[in-house]
């Protein structure tokens, strides 16, 4: 790889810096002579190049690979995942009871955090200015738990659990209550909390929480309760590069050892000794722990490339992960789309003026 | 739990293990402990004593009546119920809650004459004592840990404080110079002197032996009017030959002789210094001294002749202490006179070793008073007062010739029993210690008990207040001391003002109680020690290998061979025949042997090595750990045992066993250089507080201060009984979390239980310029879930009074608008007129609706229910209104009770939640506070590869200068332990080791340093450094912006002076003061002035009539020219205009000059 490709296309990891960590895609920034210095962008070239690889998907979390983009691009996906996927999440809290030690604001802010499994794309915001829950903007849940001394018991148990009944309050107290077109719409995927084993507060015997729990729609940048995302988050493909051969046993032990588990493959080479070669840099956790080892100083280069985006997104059970990306696009394309009518209004005034 | 880490099967090394017997140390004795204990011996041993000493009321009417106090007790708390009158146990808990003091009753047994006849009473109430919580007197004491829950009371709580009136109340430890010990020093003339104070339970006093300028030996005392010269003393206690004296100071040494010469001379020779003292016989110097000396005051009685009262002077006020005894009615001086010799002697040691003198700041020449010492010489005071007021009492009694019923000292008793009780509980609550008798006049003696945070109150309780002057300007007393070494704490101590002065007990320091020393006398005579009796002055000096005996300060007597007598004296210790907390050390400078046995010495714990060997090994360990064994045990096998300050000067303490020298046979001459102890653990010279200091011994040593101080004020878990305390302001976290570093200290106080703060992540980098100068950068989505929330709870207590015209409060209920909706005011109320609980309250709102009768004046007479005529009492509304900034609170619990008093008191706890804000304050445990200074979204939060984002972002220009390395290793330790999913050690001189930690990290693919390749989350790309990342252990401290922001434009004015209020509570205005005002003149910003010093605080219009001058024209006439013309208004400041008015009241008259403007 030339020196200015190498610059252009990786960020490269020292033993006390990262250097070229910033994007220099844009035209004129390079001139190699050879023709490849366009770097203005195209859509065709995009199309052509632009990729998503899907590595893994299960209920709660997606990793994928998203190729040939812009960090800001990247970026702008991790962020809006975060903070600007509309969801449910209890915002109103009506105690009609709480004689637990827990106070009243405590459990309140307790269960906001629970997620609730809920399309938030079949609801309204809650309007501020007429506070008023219509089966739209609103879905109720109700939790009544009571504890008592359990009579059947056996007498010489210690463990709570046993000796009460309703003990531990948990996310499985928490029942929906259908308003309106509600119990139509979520016949198949009845609205409730992701996991039932949440646990809410404990009681004691003749301590009781009963509350109505109201459902709003948000965002995450308001509170992160409305986050659909544990986290997402992304890190560039690492790129390990063997200057030199790196041969016998002892030193590609070492070598190997450097790296996580998997990162480096020893071979026998032709001269029939063991030669480590990189079997798979996607693994590697960029400890840098080989730059701490004088001896492979001059024969190792750890780079990242720069717009090879790996992500992982942890899903809170709201949604599934990949639905999670599907409306961060979708959040992305309303944005530019109102990004562009500002522009053209502004331009439009421009010409006015 | 307490040996968390390890199991019993575990192998057990003993280098590393020792510090295993700690727990079982800290169980036995340590830390709170000494309290308790010295409050025990109180109530156990020394209130009887001191009811021995006055036992007998006798009467100036009956001579044949005598009442005899037989014995004396203290009871558990208990109470009687008013209403039921039946009597029940009293908890710590419901003291707290009802207002009443944790006390318990004082019972006594009597005999008295009754007619001929003795009679016997038990079981007389005379006081009721404060009882200090966990002592052998407290309900708590020996229950299980369920028990005292259901006590209502937190098994972890320490105890040693006492309850008066609801309030919990702490004695501190009080610091002062060791009594009846011999101390040379510089006076502020330059001489050398010899000081003691003496003190007895009889008699306090203070006896110098001073070097003039001109060389002589001089006694100096307070019952002298002059300083007397030695000799006339040491003659009038009998020694009347110069030789005699001469060989009593200096034995046959020829350097002595010299430097006492002067002295002899004076006193026989005449004339020399001007003073005209001839005296050379006892009786000459006994008449000299008559002279000389002042008479105490004293009542009844005929007067004593002259010379009697100087020879009653030298036998009990002159060194106090020393026992006089008596040959066949006559006092024998010798001991007294050989102390004196004795004190001469060691100011001439001082001048022949060019100035020399003893250090006061030595730690082993203080002593520490602990709550039972100070109550029992309040007690004393009190009970002999009493027992005088008592027989007086009873000279009223039988005085009385015709008597209705018989003379009963039961009903007098009872009758005055009030009068120690208050002392007793005035003195706790106020603090001061006022003891006539010894001219004690202390105060701030207690303080109340900081319950901000578990450590706080910890804090407290081993907190050792200094006699010490604060406004002095000397640095010896407040410097730390090498003797304080294991003792006192070297971090634990305020800054500012009370710095040094202030200190605390070190992990496993323990403060000794008195013990009897008569034993103790015969032991060290059957040892082979020479009785002084039977000793002359030569003796005392006699070879290099004389030494003298001295026990608590006493002479004994002299031994000859004194390496022998210690080896002995401490085996005998050892094998348990002589109390383990007596010390012994040999002095070769002084050639004195010194055995103390008296109370409030700091000692501590270490093992004893033998042969080079130590004497715990894996098996005593093991024993401890399977609880075989207990602390005591080893102590009574002489395997461990302590030392005081004075006798680790003998020692020779090895710190691990590695350092252990091997036993060199050294002649008995030379001093030992083999090894004789092993400390148990290193890390115990830290207190309790600075034991929660991850790494200390990596930070620079002001941090780890800086850091006690914070500490307690960490918003936390106070209490296992935290949410049923309705305390006056309580602050809570919500999530607490016991940190990833841990030390072995916080495992043994129980901070892992009750802790306070929370384990953040943390990145150390420059983030958006809002984190200079120590600023926090936080996560709102950290926030959003939970970090940092605390609570804080706030009482309002309301009395519910009964009048002496028997009207009283009453509680209404809520008022209604024409709509029959309550006002807003009255939103929070319940039927019963008091908040409902749970039911949010906003400033203005009414939380108890209390009403009270207008007149309630005992005059006015009105007798509810008692016939003639009903008459309707007028009531007026005083109700309980909340104030308090922010946007809500909640009522948290109302409590409605009564105190011993019978009164009725509504106490309501108002809580309010809140989430950390802008400015909201926060501390690492390394002295790094900070303020947070922005809220950063979750999505702009630089994020590390494996998704993680910081909690916190602090800025790494708060390193460089603060040397907090041990941060650093907490970060990489807490790092290393998350990964791994174990928590670390970050003890003091131990712990985890960073490079076992950096492998730690290297394993689980993380950089050796901590540091980790980061991405912005703003724009998206790679970070160009490596951030330091990782949890950190922070703590929230309780000063928030809510509770200070203030500001105001127009607003409440004083009525005096009608300028604006001052402080945040009366909503005032910020101050412009001399120094701003300063900067606006140097500006020449002269309107500005003018606005900020007139037109904003106090303007006023004056009429000033321009041909008097005088003021106060009104409308413009001149009441003093009477005219209506030249009325002038002249704008002033108010407090200008009242200076006119006071002055004229004052008959000076001020004349205002109005020109043109």
């Amino acid at each position: 790889m030339s020196p200015t490709e190498l610059k252009r296309s990786r960020v490269q990891l020292h033993a006390d810096h990262v250097s070229n960590v910033s994007s220099m895609d844009f035209p004129g920034t390079v001139t190699t002579g050879d023709g490849d210095d366009d770097l203005s962008w195209s859509l065709d070239r995009f199309k052509q190049s632009f990729d998503i690889n899907i590595t893994s998907l299960d209920p709660m979390t997606l990793t994928f690979d998203m190729i040939n983009v812009d960090a800001s691009i990247a970026n702008a996906f991790r962020r809006i995942m975060i903070s600007e996927i509309p969801t449910l999440a209890i915002e109103r809290v009506y105690v009609a009871e709480n004689t637990g030690v827990m106070q009243d604001e405590v459990l309140a802010h307790r269960l906001g955090l629970i997620p609730i499994r809920a399309d938030a794309r079949l609801f309204e915001y809650f309007d501020p200015a007429s506070q008023t829950a219509t089966d739209l903007n609103t879905v109720v849940l109700n939790i009544d738990a009571r504890c008592e001394r359990n009579p059947a018991a056996p007498d010489d148990t210690v463990d709570p659990y046993q000796k009460y009944t309703h003990f531990a309050v948990t996310s499985a107290d928490m029942t929906w209550v259908p308003q309106g077109f509600q119990a139509e719409a979520f016949a198949v995927n009845p609205i409730e909390p992701v996991t039932r084993d949440i646990l809410i507060t404990k009681l004691r015997p003749g301590q009781a929480v009963k509350c109505e729990l109201h459902c709003q729609k948000g965002i995450g940048k308001s509170h992160a309760k409305w986050s659909p995302v544990a986290t997402a988050s992304y890190r560039l493909l690492p790129e390990i590069t063997l200057l030199q051969p790196i041969v016998g046993a002892a030193e590609t032990e070492a070598f190997r050892k450097c790296f996580p588990e998997g990162v480096i493959g020893v071979a026998k080479n032709a001269d029939g000794e063991p030669e480590a070669y990189v079997k798979n840099p996607r693994l590697d956790t960029m400890s840098r722990e080989v730059l701490r080892h004088p001896q492979f100083a001059d024969k190792v280069r750890l780079t990242r490339v720069r717009n090879h985006f790996l992500y992982t997104v942890e899903s809170t059970g709201i949604y599934d992960p990949h639905v999670i990306v599907a409306q961060a696009a979708d959040v992305l394309i309303e944005k530019c789309k109102a990004m562009r009518k500002a522009l053209v209004e502004v331009t439009q005034l421009g010409v006015e003026v | 739990m307490r040996y968390h880490g390890k199991k019993l099967s575990d192998p057990i090394n003993t280098a590393d293990d020792k510090w295993r017997l700690l727990p079982a140390f800290l169980q036995t004795r340590g830390l709170i402990k000494q309290h308790i204990d010295s409050f025990n011996y109180f109530c156990e041993v020394d209130i009887k004593n001191i009811m021995r000493a006055s036992r007998e009321v006798r009467s100036d009417v009956d001579p044949t009546f005598f009442l005899r106090f037989r014995d004396i007790r203290v009871q558990k708390p208990a109470v009687t119920d008013h209403h039921t009158a039946v009597g029940y146990e009293l908890t710590p808990h419901e003291c707290r809650l009802r207002d009443v003091t944790y006390a318990g009753s004082i019972f006594v047994d009597i005999e008295y004459v009754r007619g001929k006849t003795l009679v016997r009473q038990s079981n007389i109430e005379i006081a009721r004592m404060p009882i200090m919580l966990k002592s052998s007197r407290c309900i708590l004491t020996g229950k299980a840990p369920a028990e005292v829950a259901a006590a209502g009371e937190c098994p972890l709580d320490p105890g040693g404080y006492f309850i008066i009136r609801g309030t919990e109340k702490v004695i501190l430890i009080q610091e002062q110079l060791s009594k009846n010990r011999i101390i040379v020093e510089t006076d502020r003339v330059g001489c050398i002197t010899a000081n003691v104070t003496s003190s007895t339970h009889e008699k306090k006093s203070k006896t110098y032996v001073a070097i003039t300028k001109t060389g002589r030996a001089v006694v100096r005392h307070n019952s002298f009017q002059t300083e007397v010269p030695l000799p006339v003393v040491l003659k009038a206690m009998g020694i009347e030959s110069d030789r005699g004296i001469a060989e009593l100071v200096c034995g046959y040494n020829k350097d002595y002789l010299d430097l006492f010469a002067p002295t002899l001379e004076g006193a026989a020779g005449g004339n020399t210094s001007g003073d005209g003292v001839m005296v050379r016989t006892q009786q000459e110097a006994l008449e000299w001294l008559s002279g000389r000396i002042r008479i105490p005051m004293r009542f009844g009685g005929p007067p004593k002749d002259r010379i009697e009262e100087v020879k009653d002077l030298l036998a009990t006020t002159l060194l106090a202490h020393i026992p006089i005894e008596m040959h066949h009615g006559v006092p024998s001086y010798q001991a007294k006179a050989v102390y004196l010799g004795v004190m001469t002697r060691r100011c001439l040691q001082a001048i022949k070793n060019g100035g020399l003198v003893d250090d006061r700041d030595f730690v082993g020449n203080k002593r520490l008073e602990l709550a039972g010492q100070l109550l029992s010489l309040l007690f004393e005071d009190l009970f002999r007062s009493w027992c005088s007021t008592l027989k007086r009492a009873v000279d009223m009694g039988l005085k009385k010739t015709q008597r209705t019923n018989r003379f009963e000292p039961k009903l007098v008793i009872t009758q005055t029993s009030r009068f120690i009780t208050d002392g007793l509980f005035r003195a706790i609550s106020s603090g001061n210690w006022n003891v006539k008798r010894f001219k004690m006049e202390r105060s701030g003696v207690t303080q109340v008990l900081s319950r901000l945070s578990y450590v706080s109150a910890l804090g407290m309780l081993t907190r050792i207040a200094s006699q010490f002057e604060k406004t002095r300007k000397v640095s010896g007393p407040r410097s730390l001391q090498t003797s304080q070494w294991g003792m006192l704490c070297p971090s634990d101590t305020p800054e500012g003002e009370a710095c040094g002065l202030i200190k605390n007990l070190a992990l496993m320091a323990h403060i000794t109680i008195d013990t009897d020393d008569a034993a103790l006398r015969r032991l060290l005579l059957m040892l082979g020690t020479v009785e002084l009796t039977t000793l002359v002055g030569t003796d005392l000096f006699a070879t290099a290998q004389t030494y003298l005996v001295f026990l608590n300060g006493v002479i004994v007597g002299v031994h000859h061979q004194p390496r022998r007598l210690l080896r002995q004296f401490r085996r005998l210790r050892r094998a348990g025949r002589v109390p383990p907390l007596v010390s012994v050390y040999l002095s070769t400078n002084h050639q004195t042997i010194n055995i103390s046995s008296d109370g409030g010495r700091v000692c501590r714990p270490l093992i004893v090595v033998e042969r080079g060997r130590p004497l715990i090994t894996a098996l005593e360990v093991q024993d401890i750990i399977q609880g075989h064994k207990t602390f005591d045990d080893l102590i009574n096998e002489g395997k461990i045992e302590f030392l005081d300050v004075n006798e680790e000067t003998d020692a020779n303490i090895a710190i691990t066993e590695a350092d252990i020298r091997p036993d060199l046979f050294t002649d008995v001459d030379l001093i030992p250089l083999n090894t004789t102890h092993l400390e148990i653990a290193p890390f115990t010279v830290l207190g309790a507080v600075a034991g929660l200091i991850p790494y200390p011994h990596h930070n620079q040593s002001p941090r780890n201060t800086y850091q006690c101080a914070m500490g307690k004020q960490a918003i936390g878990a106070i209490a296992y009984n935290q949410l049923r305390r309705i305390d006056t302001l309580l602050y809570l976290m919500v999530y607490t979390q016991q940190p990833m570093v841990r030390t072995r200290t916080i495992e043994m106080i129980g901070y892992d239980k009750v802790p306070a703060g929370q384990t953040a992540t943390v990145a150390v980098m420059s983030y958006s310029g809002y984190d200079i100068e120590d600023a926090l950068v936080l996560n709102k989505g950290a926030l959003d879930r939970g970090f940092g929330r605390c609570q804080v709870m706030r009482k309002f207590a309301t009395q519910i009074k009964t009048y002496a015209n028997h009207t009283f409060d009453r509680i209404g209920d809520a008022q209604y608008d024409a709509k029959g909706v309550v006002l807003a005011k009255f939103a929070a109320l319940e039927v019963d007129g008091i908040a409902a609980v749970g039911e949010k309250i906003r400033t203005g709102q009414i939380y108890v609706n209390k009403q009270s009768p207008i007149d309630s004046s005992l005059s006015s007479g009105t007798h509810p229910g008692e016939g003639g005529g009903v008459q309707t009492i007028q009531f007026k509304p005083c109700p309980g209104v909340y104030k308090y900034p922010g946007d809500y609170s909640v009522v948290d619990q109302v409590c409605i009770t009564r105190n011993e008093e019978d009164q009725m008191i509504i106490k309501t706890l108002i809580r309010q939640t809140r989430r950390p804000e802008l400015g909201d304050k926060f501390s690492s445990r390394h002295g790094q506070k900070g303020v947070c200074g922005i809220i950063v979204n979750a999505e702009d939060m630089p994020f590390a590869d494996s998704g993680v984002m910081p909690d916190i972002i602090m800025n790494p220009h708060g390193f460089p200068s603060r040397m907090t390395v041990g941060k650093m290793i907490e970060l990489l330790a807490g790092k290393a332990g998350v990964l791994k999913g174990e928590l670390q050690y970050g003890t003091c001189f131990g712990g985890s080791k960073v490079e076992d930690m950096s492998r730690i990290l290297i394993q689980h693919g993380y950089s050796y340093s901590g540091k980790d390749y980061v991405t912005s989350g703003i724009t998206g790309e790679p970070l160009q450094a490596y951030i330091f990342f990782g949890p950190i252990y922070y703590q929230k401290l309780k000063h928030m912006v809510m509770d200070k922001m203030h500001a105001r434009s127009r607003g409440p004015r004083a009525t005096l002076t009608r300028q604006p209020t001052e402080g945040r509570s009366r909503e005032g205005g910020l101050r412009v003061g001399e120094m701003e005002r300063d900067c606006l003149i140097g500006h020449g910003t002269a309107s500005l002035l003018i606005e900020r010093l007139l037109y904003s605080s106090d303007v006023y219009d004056m009429q000033v009539c321009q041909e008097c001058g005088l003021i106060g024209g009104w409308q413009g006439y001149c009441p003093y020219c009477k005219h209506r013309s030249g009325v002038a208004s002249v704008k002033v400041p108010y407090a200008c205009k009242l200076l006119f008015q006071e002055m004229m009241a004052m008959n000076v008259v001020p004349r205002v000059r109005v020109g043109p403007l």
